[in-house]
């Protein structure tokens, strides 16, 4: 009967790098996937024969570059290409180009408005800083403000420290900062609708937020935070789509000596004496580790894997009122031949990026407001891209997938289950938006892929659909996420850690709370973590 | 020998407000020569009592629940009329003869359009009525926590804003202060408290109760003046400043002053004016002078100049700034602060002169001498919201009403009733124009009330609505926003109005600010006045 030295329940991105650096610290570890294919909602799956989709996440820049370097991702096969432009399309036929050249930026700003292009300096510096200050602490365990334990006292100076080494007039901006709404930020800088649409976008992603409620201006920031070969803010697809990044995760994994078990659905976690002691597979298998690490969401973990009568009351509250109430939709679509936008110009560098066709702040916020009545957003915000327009693994040549990622899409519909009728209905709004734009665009689909919050949760095991495992408001955040007292990737069972999104810093594929929960079961453990690269600066 | 002559006065307000008076009464008691100026023709800005229709009278501001007991005490309030007294249980007699003013503690309901309201008795809510047993008890633990979070805050209001650049040791204190209250909540407690800080109020309300019309009410109070709905994130912060008030010692209580709030204004008076004041009224400062970098005096329209060491401006920050002192006069970076401060207001104000007093369905008669809520739910109130952030007005519009002339007959003509309220959301920069918007907005608020209380459309002898253009022209308030600039959380504190000045002193020297504009925010508190003045005391300005 063996006992591992640690088991994850769940193969994402998360589980995966938890995985890896225990298992490069010498632990035997052993990871559980219920689906018969990794990588949870960072893959690459073949729905049509010929075309690969990025079915759920779709583009690749928050991944923590300490963390692959760490695990060395590259030498087992990931790559990620950078991309270069990206288009807001506006309903007059004409568009803002996105340049990832400062200048060349700024130049098309200047198109649309001087003092808007005057503005983008000055945009541009005041949110690097703001990244500047909150990028290291995506890599520090979230400190204990109640705790008078040395070390959470001791990071709460060195929080402090960093935050009074501002300077005063920049500490009341990013007090400031913190509590904006994009929409108010924006306001302070530009004037044209279309290049606040531009940026506002950045702000509500993943959320269950619109462009106008307060806290999203830091949402900006866990967009604008990502590096691709150390340039703040790019973004890049992995060659081989999403599942390229949990492939070399798991490659890399099982070089150091890990082990994999896929189809393997895990029904509880065993707790013996207040103590966790392994897991109870679907069909009544048990398996022993000397400690459980979850990589589920918060909801599935506490209300589904482990007994009630092991967590204190308060605890189940606060997992009960826990949000997680999925805010996003995904079309895949494969494509017989490239569409033409003809509001670009031919063989624009924007093809090759991020388009969008919601042109101003107010549509943006208009979609929000369906979702809160329970509702898709009729005129939904759209964040598509080609990735095969740079990568050729994805599609036959001359034919292309194109990844639609929609919002607003409420958990249920009007409080009742997502029909099938829904789902379909909820995909022609996407693609009679995209039609708007595209002549001929129908014609060219080969194979559609609809995902609701529905289809998320069933299939990838996000609870209510919900990308991040759970809102990213403040009372959900830093010493507050998942829960206060247990921020720091330690559940109230013995034994039993957490390691996916639902923990500091939250959701996206970066990697960070599978690599923060190692170095505190390892801290745990009295194991070296020297293997562990400690947050690098940015700029 | 030159031909300077020596100031008349030490110091300058402008803007005889409450808190401009309060500002000047605290100044003149430490021996200054104390000179205020108000444009209109009398003091107390949206704090009079008006005549909205012949032997009709009303307060735009009509309600009192946050008048610093620190203001009371300071300008000795009591000894110049202000009393206090309950309506429940035992009502007290008035004292200070002809000239006490009586406050009225004031009960809130939560109106119910087929069935029976809710009613929060006592410093809101120690009671409920019309609620269920079970609701009853979660209320009380969620009022109960509520109020001991507000009470960590509250003592933050009647201090300067933490400098925090540079903080003086009694500065620190009040804080360490602070951090201590927090400390001695206990583990659980103060992780709530940080976890509830920047919540929204209707995720709050969720998490403990069941009945739409309390967390309607919640709702509502929570988002009443500012541009927030009820699930914004950090509306909860409207609740706690609500709750952070007192009137007679009481938590959360609020109340009607017999003689309308002018009535308040008009002990606020007599104690400015006891301890030397003078004010001018139909003084309208056109500009204040600066000299080297400091402020050294006002001049008046029509040209007259009035020289003073210390100019303290009770009005909104942005006129203060921009139109009196002038860009030339501060810098760029202050220069954009300002203009970025966001003050569109959302509020309107409906007075009615009515033939008799309504009957709102469901409430009996002592019921009407309270605050009366029509926000049916907390979805309700979020609906409302959502046109206003596209410059549309609430086709269904939440607010609160009181009908004073039940418990003052002075304010209406015998047997007649007014009706007092505040509607949102009315946005300030209406899409199409108020010229064009006002009779619809009207006719939207008369359907919600003929729901809760039906027929008082018919006894209606005239109507006053005061959208926050009105609220700005009258007033002189820009944006008719009553907090001369949002009250949310990315503009409090050290950011209130700006940083640079949100400590009262400004970047012109002599030059302070004591107004709604300035932390802790408006309403009638009479907090920015009162410490704005210890600034200036303790600056030796």
């Amino acid at each position: 009967m063996k006992t591992w030295d640690a088991i994850v329940i769940g193969a994402g991105h998360n589980g995966l790098v938890n995985a890896c650096y225990l298992q490069r610290a010498g632990l035997d570890v052993l990871v559980v996937e219920k689906n018969d294919w990794i990588g949870g909602a960072a893959t690459s799956r073949s729905l049509t024969p010929g075309f690969l989709y990025s079915n759920c996440s779709y583009v690749c820049s928050l991944f923590r570059p300490e963390i692959m370097r760490d695990l060395e991702l590259p030498r087992f096969g990931l790559q990620v290409i950078s991309y270069e432009g990206g288009a807001v399309f506006t309903r007059d036929g004409d568009y803002l180009a996105n340049y990832r050249d400062h200048h060349a930026h700024r130049r098309e700003f200047a198109r649309f408005s001087a003092r808007d292009a005057e503005a983008y300096d000055r945009y541009a510096r005041d949110v690097t800083r703001q990244c500047c200050f909150i990028q290291p602490l995506l890599m520090r365990t979230a400190p204990d403000p109640t705790s008078f334990r040395p070390r959470d006292i001791g990071e709460l100076i060195y929080l402090g420290k960093k935050f009074a080494g501002l300077g005063a007039a920049e500490m009341a901006d990013t007090l400031r900062f913190w509590t904006m709404s994009i929409s108010d930020f924006l306001d302070e800088y530009f004037e044209t609708d279309v290049i606040k649409a531009n940026f506002a976008l950045s702000g509500i992603i993943g959320t269950a937020l619109g462009p106008m409620s307060p806290g999203t201006a830091y949402v900006l920031l866990h967009h604008y935070m990502g590096e691709v070969d150390g340039s703040v803010g790019a973004w890049g697809y992995a060659r081989g789509g999403m599942g390229a990044v949990t492939k070399a995760l798991a490659d890399s994994f099982r070089a150091s000596g890990g082990t994999i078990r896929a189809s393997a659905e895990v029904e509880q976690v065993l707790v013996k004496n207040g103590k966790a002691r392994g897991l109870v597979l679907a069909g009544g298998e048990e398996i022993f580790g000397k400690l459980i690490v979850s990589n589920a969401d918060l909801k599935r973990t506490f209300l589904k894997l482990v007994e009630e009568k092991e967590l204190p009351d308060r605890f189940l509250r606060r997992v009960k009122n826990f949000k997680m109430r999925g805010s996003s939709g995904k079309v895949n679509i494969a494509l017989d031949s490239m569409p033409e936008f003809p509001a670009l110009p031919k063989d624009s560098p924007c093809y090759r990026g991020d388009m969008h066709f919601t042109d101003s702040v107010e549509r943006m916020e208009r979609g929000y407001d369906d979702w809160k009545a329970g509702r898709w957003s009729a005129d939904p915000f759209l964040d598509m891209m080609m990735p095969t327009m740079l990568d050729p693994t994805m599609a036959p040549p001359g034919k292309h997938f194109m990844s639609c990622f929609v919002q607003y899409c409420p958990p249920k519909v009007e409080g009742r289950d997502w029909t099938d009728a829904d789902r379909d209905a909820f995909a022609e709004t996407v693609v009679s938006q995209i039609a708007d734009y595209s002549p001929g665009f129908r014609d060219r689909i080969v194979h559609m892929e609809v995902r609701t919050p529905r289809e998320i949760e069933a299939e990838v095991g996000l609870t209510e659909g919900n990308i991040f495992q759970g809102e990213l408001t403040f009372d959900q955040l830093l010493f507050n996420r998942p829960a206060p007292g247990y921020a720091q990737y330690r559940s109230p069972v013995d034994g039993l850690y957490m390691c996916g999104s639902s923990t500091h810093p939250g959701g996206g594929v970066m990697g960070a709370p599978g690599r923060n929960a190692a170095n505190e079961i390892l801290r745990d453990l009295s194991r070296p973590t020297k293997h562990m690269s400690p947050a690098h600066d940015v700029i | 020998m030159t031909s300077f002559d020596a100031p008349k006065w030490d110091v300058l307000v402008i803007g005889g407000g409450h808190n401009g008076l309060v500002a000047a009464a605290t100044l003149a008691k430490s021996g200054r020569k104390v000179l205020v100026l108000e444009a209109a023709g009398e003091i107390g800005g949206a704090a009079r009592t008006e005549e909205f229709a012949p032997g009709f009278r009303v307060s735009t501001a009509h309600l009192l629940n946050r008048l610093h007991p620190e203001v009371v005490k300071t300008l000795e309030l009591e000894r110049h009329g202000l009393v206090f007294s309950g309506i429940t249980p035992t009502p007290a007699p008035l004292s200070g003869g002809a000239r006490g003013v009586g406050i009225r503690f004031a009960p809130s309901v939560a109106l119910s359009r087929d069935g029976e309201p809710l009613t929060l008795h006592g410093g809101y809510g120690e009671s409920l009525s019309g609620a269920s047993a079970s609701e009853q008890a979660a209320w009380q633990e969620l009022r109960a926590q509520l109020l001991r979070y507000a009470g960590i805050l509250k003592p933050l209001l009647a201090r300067r804003p933490p400098d925090l650049g540079n903080m003086s040791l009694m500065e620190s204190s009040a804080f360490a202060m602070t951090g201590l209250s927090l400390r001695r909540l206990g583990k659980e407690d103060m992780r709530d408290f940080l976890r509830m800080l920047l919540m929204n109020v209707s995720d709050v309300a969720d998490e403990h109760l069941e009945d739409d019309r309390l967390k309607g009410l919640l709702a509502f109070d929570a988002t009443l003046g500012s541009h927030l709905g009820p699930r914004s994130p950090t509306s909860l912060l409207g609740l706690y400043f609500r709750l952070a008030g007192e009137i007679g010692g009481q938590a959360g209580a609020q109340a009607l002053p017999v003689g309308g709030m002018g009535a308040v204004m008009a002990s606020v008076l007599r104690a400015a004016q006891a301890a030397g004041v003078t004010i001018r009224t139909d003084a309208s400062v056109a500009k204040i002078l600066v000299e080297k970098d400091r402020a050294t005096g006002v001049a008046l329209d029509g040209g007259e100049e009035i020289r003073a060491r210390t100019i303290v401006s009770a009005i909104n920050p942005r006129s203060t700034f921009l139109d009196l002192v002038g860009t030339r006069e501060i810098d760029t970076g202050f220069v954009r602060r300002i203009k970025n401060i966001r003050m569109k207001g959302d509020a309107a104000k409906l007075h009615l002169a009515l033939d008799r007093p309504p009957e709102f369905s469901g409430l009996e008669a002592a019921g009407h001498r309270g605050r009366l809520v029509i926000a049916p739910s907390s979805d309700h109130v979020e609906r409302a919201f959502n046109p206003a952030k596209y410059g549309e007005f609430s086709p269904e519009p939440v607010m609160e009403i009181t009908l004073p002339s039940l418990s003052d007959p002075t304010l209406a003509p015998d047997g007649a009733c007014v009706l007092s309220a505040v509607v949102q959301y009315a946005p300030y920069a209406l899409k199409e124009g108020w010229e064009a918007g006002r009779k619809r907005f009207l006719a939207a608020i008369m359907a919600q009330l003929e729901l809760y209380a039906p027929g008082v459309g018919r006894l209606v002898r005239h109507a006053e609505l005061l959208t926050p253009a009105d609220l700005e022209a009258r007033y002189r308030m820009p944006g008719g926003h009553w907090h001369h600039g949002e009250l949310q959380a990315d503009q409090m504190l050290m950011s209130r109005p700006a940083f640079g000045a949100a400590g009262y002193d400004t970047p012109v020297a002599g030059l302070f600010l004591c107004g709604a504009g300035s932390h802790p925010g408006g309403g009638v508190s009479g907090v920015p006045g009162l410490n704005a003045a210890r600034r200036i005391l303790e600056m030796r300005g």
